[in-house]
C-alpha cells in the first residue's frame, strides 16, 4: 500500500509543486539576469531584492479580468492554454532526479517512474504540446495570433526532426531508451555523453532553444512583428498559463540535456575514488546544479543574441542542423560497430 | 475483471470520439476529436503491454500527422455546412457496400477468433532480446524485413510524388 500508492503520490505532489515554484522563480531569474546584462537592477520593490515578485505577479494575474473575444472559438480558446500546460508537466514523470536511495528505512527512487521507453515518451508528449500554440492562434480568430501559430508549428516541426536525430545518437551510445539506464550507461562508460557526442549536444541545445520558442528563435512571440504572438488575445491567468508552460518546457529540456549529456545525478568524475568526499552532496543536488547551468545559459543567450529572420531560421534548421545530425548519427553508428 | 473494465471503458471512448469525428460540423473540432481518439488508442496499446507502440502512436499520429491535417483544415476554411457541397459523382451506394463488406470481414475475423482456441505463443516470446522496443526492432529486421522495406519504399514514393506535384518545373 505504502510502496504502490502513498509514495508515488507524494513524489508526484513534490515534483509538481517544486516545478511550479521553480517555474515562477524562473521568471524572476530571467528578469534579474537580463537586467544585469543591460546594467539595470530588475525587480527590486517587492521583498528584499525583489524576491517576492513572482508571488505579486501571480496575485495580479489571477485577479485580472479574463476576456474571451466574441468571435473566438470558445471551447478551443479555453482548451489551448491547458493543452500547452499539461504536456509540459507530465513529462516530469520520467525525469530521474537521482538514483534509488535509502530514506527512513525504505528504498525510494528519486524519479516518479522509469519506463522502458522514457526518452520516446518525452519526445511524444512534447510533440503533443505543439497543439497548444496552434490552437491558441486559430481559436483567437485574429490575424496576428494565426500568423504566429503558423510560424510556431513550422518551427517546432522542423526542429523536432533535428533534436530527435541527436537523441538517436545518444540512444546508440547508451543502448537503452530508459532515462535511468542512460545515466547508468554514462557511469559505466566512465564519461559523460556530452564529451563523446559534442556535435549532438550542440544541435540539441540549438534545437531545444527553438522548440521552447526562446530567443534567438522566439519568432512565434516576436512582439515587434506580431503584437505579442499567439497569445495576443489572451489575458489574465490563461495568458499566464502559456508563460508557465514555456518556462516548464525550459526546465524539461534542461533536465533532459543534463540526463543525456551531463550524467544526470552523477557527481563529476563518478569513477574516481579520490573524489569520494563529493558524495557528501546528495545526488539530486548535482542534478539541480547541472540543470540550473542550462537554464542560466538559456537566459544568457536571450540577453545576448538578436532574433533570427524567419527564412534564416528555416535554412538553419533544414540545411544545417538536420544534415549535420544525420551525419553525426551515421558516424556514431560506424564507430560503434567498429569498436565492438 | 479490472482489465475488462479498463478495456471496455477505453473502447467506449475510442468509438465515441470516432463518432464525434465524423458527425461534428466544425472541421477543426473534428480533427481535435481525432487527436483524442488517437490518444485513447495509445492507452489501449499500453494496456496490451506494448509501450513502444503506444508512444509511437502518440508521436507519429497524434503529434505528427494530425498537426499537418490541422494545418490544412485551418487554412482552407471549411466553414460551409456539409449540405452545400453535395457532389453529383458521390457514390453513396458503393460506399455503403464497401463499409458493409468491411463490417462482414471484421465480424468473420471476430467469430473465427472465438471458434479457434486462442493462440498462446506470440512471436515475441522466443526472441533473443528482451524489452518491448528491442523485440519490435528485432522482428522488424528479421521476420518482417521485406514488408518493412516495402513500406519504407512506399513512403519514399509518396514523398517524391509530393515534391514533383508541388514543384512542376524543378
Amino acid at each position: 500500500m505504502i510502496d504502490t500508492f502513498i509514495i508515488p503520490t507524494l513524489k508526484i505532489l513534490i515534483v509538481l509543486n517544486a516545478t511550479l515554484v521553480g517555474v515562477s522563480y524562473m521568471t524572476l531569474l530571467e528578469r534579474k539576469v537580463i537586467a544585469w546584462a543591460q546594467s539595470r537592477l530588475g525587480p527590486m520593490r517587492v521583498g528584499p531584492q525583489g524576491v517576492l515578485q513572482p508571488i505579486a505577479d501571480a496575485v495580479k494575474l489571477i485577479l485580472k479580468e479574463d476576456i474571451t473575444p466574441s468571435k473566438a472559438d470558445k471551447w478551443v480558446f479555453t482548451a489551448a492554454p491547458v493543452i500547452s500546460m499539461v504536456p509540459a508537466l507530465i513529462v516530469y514523470a520520467v525525469i530521474p532526479f537521482g538514483p534509488v536511495v535509502r530514506l527512513f528505512g525504505r528504498d525510494v527512487s528519486l524519479y516518479i517512474t522509469d519506463v522502458n521507453v522514457g526518452l520516446l515518451y518525452i519526445v511524444s508528449v512534447a510533440s503533443v504540446g505543439v497543439y497548444g500554440i496552434i490552437l491558441a492562434g486559430y481559436a483567437s480568430n485574429s490575424k496576428f495570433p494565426l500568423l504566429a501559430s503558423l510560424r510556431a508549428s513550422a518551427q517546432l516541426i522542423s526542429y523536432e526532426v533535428a533534436v530527435t536525430l541527436t537523441l538517436v545518437s545518444v540512444i546508440l551510445m547508451s543502448g537503452s531508451l530508459s532515462m535511468v539506464s542512460i545515466v547508468n550507461a554514462q557511469y559505466n562508460a566512465h564519461v559523460w555523453f556530452g564529451f563523446v557526442q559534442p556535435v549532438a549536444f550542440v544541435i540539441f541545445v540549438i534545437g531545444s532553444l527553438a522548440e521552447t520558442n526562446r530567443a534567438p528563435f522566439d519568432l512565434p512571440e516576436a512582439e515587434q512583428e506580431l503584437t505579442g504572438g499567439f497569445h495576443t488575445e489572451y489575458s489574465g491567468m490563461r495568458f499566464a498559463l502559456f508563460f508557465l508552460a514555456e518556462y516548464a518546457n525550459m526546465i524539461v529540456v534542461s533536465s533532459v540535456a543534463t540526463t543525456l549529456f551531463f550524467g544526470g545525478w552523477l557527481r563529476p568524475f563518478p569513477n574516481v575514488a579520490a573524489l569520494h568526499f563529493l558524495d557528501v552532496i546528495p545526488s539530486w543536488t548535482w542534478f539541480l546544479i547541472k540543470s540550473f547551468v542550462f537554464l542560466y545559459l538559456f537566459i544568457w543567450i536571450r540577453a545576448t543574441l538578436p532574433r533570427y529572420r524567419y527564412d534564416q531560421l528555416m535554412r538553419l534548421g533544414w540545411k544545417v542542423l538536420i544534415p549535420v545530425a544525420i551525419l553525426n548519427l551515421v558516424v556514431t553508428g560506424i564507430v560503434k560497430v567498429m569498436l565492438l | 475483471m479490472a482489465h475488462a473494465i479498463a478495456f471496455y471503458t477505453l473502447a467506449a471512448f475510442i468509438l465515441g470520439f470516432a463518432i464525434l469525428v465524423v458527425t461534428t460540423k466544425d472541421t477543426v473540432h473534428s480533427v481535435l476529436f481525432l487527436v483524442l481518439d488517437f490518444l485513447f488508442v495509445a492507452a489501449l496499446y499500453v494496456m496490451l503491454n506494448a509501450p513502444f507502440l503506444a508512444v509511437i502512436q502518440v508521436l507519429v499520429y497524434a503529434g505528427g500527422i494530425v498537426v499537418l491535417y490541422l494545418f490544412v483544415v485551418m487554412l482552407v476554411n471549411l466553414k460551409r455546412p456539409p449540405e452545400a457541397h453535395s457532389d453529383p459523382h458521390r457514390m453513396t451506394k458503393f460506399g455503403f457496400g464497401l463499409a458493409g463488406a468491411v463490417l462482414i470481414e471484421l465480424g468473420a475475423i471476430v467469430v473465427s477468433g472465438y471458434m479457434k482456441a486462442p493462440a498462446v505463443t506470440s512471436p515475441a516470446q522466443n526472441l533473443p532480446v528482451s524489452g518491448n522496443t528491442e523485440q519490435v526492432g528485432w522482428l522488424l529486421y528479421t521476420n518482417y524485413l521485406i514488408p518493412f522495406e516495402i513500406a519504407s519504399m512506399l513512403l519514399l514514393v509518396a514523398m517524391i510524388g509530393a515534391i514533383v506535384l508541388a514543384k512542376r518545373e524543378l
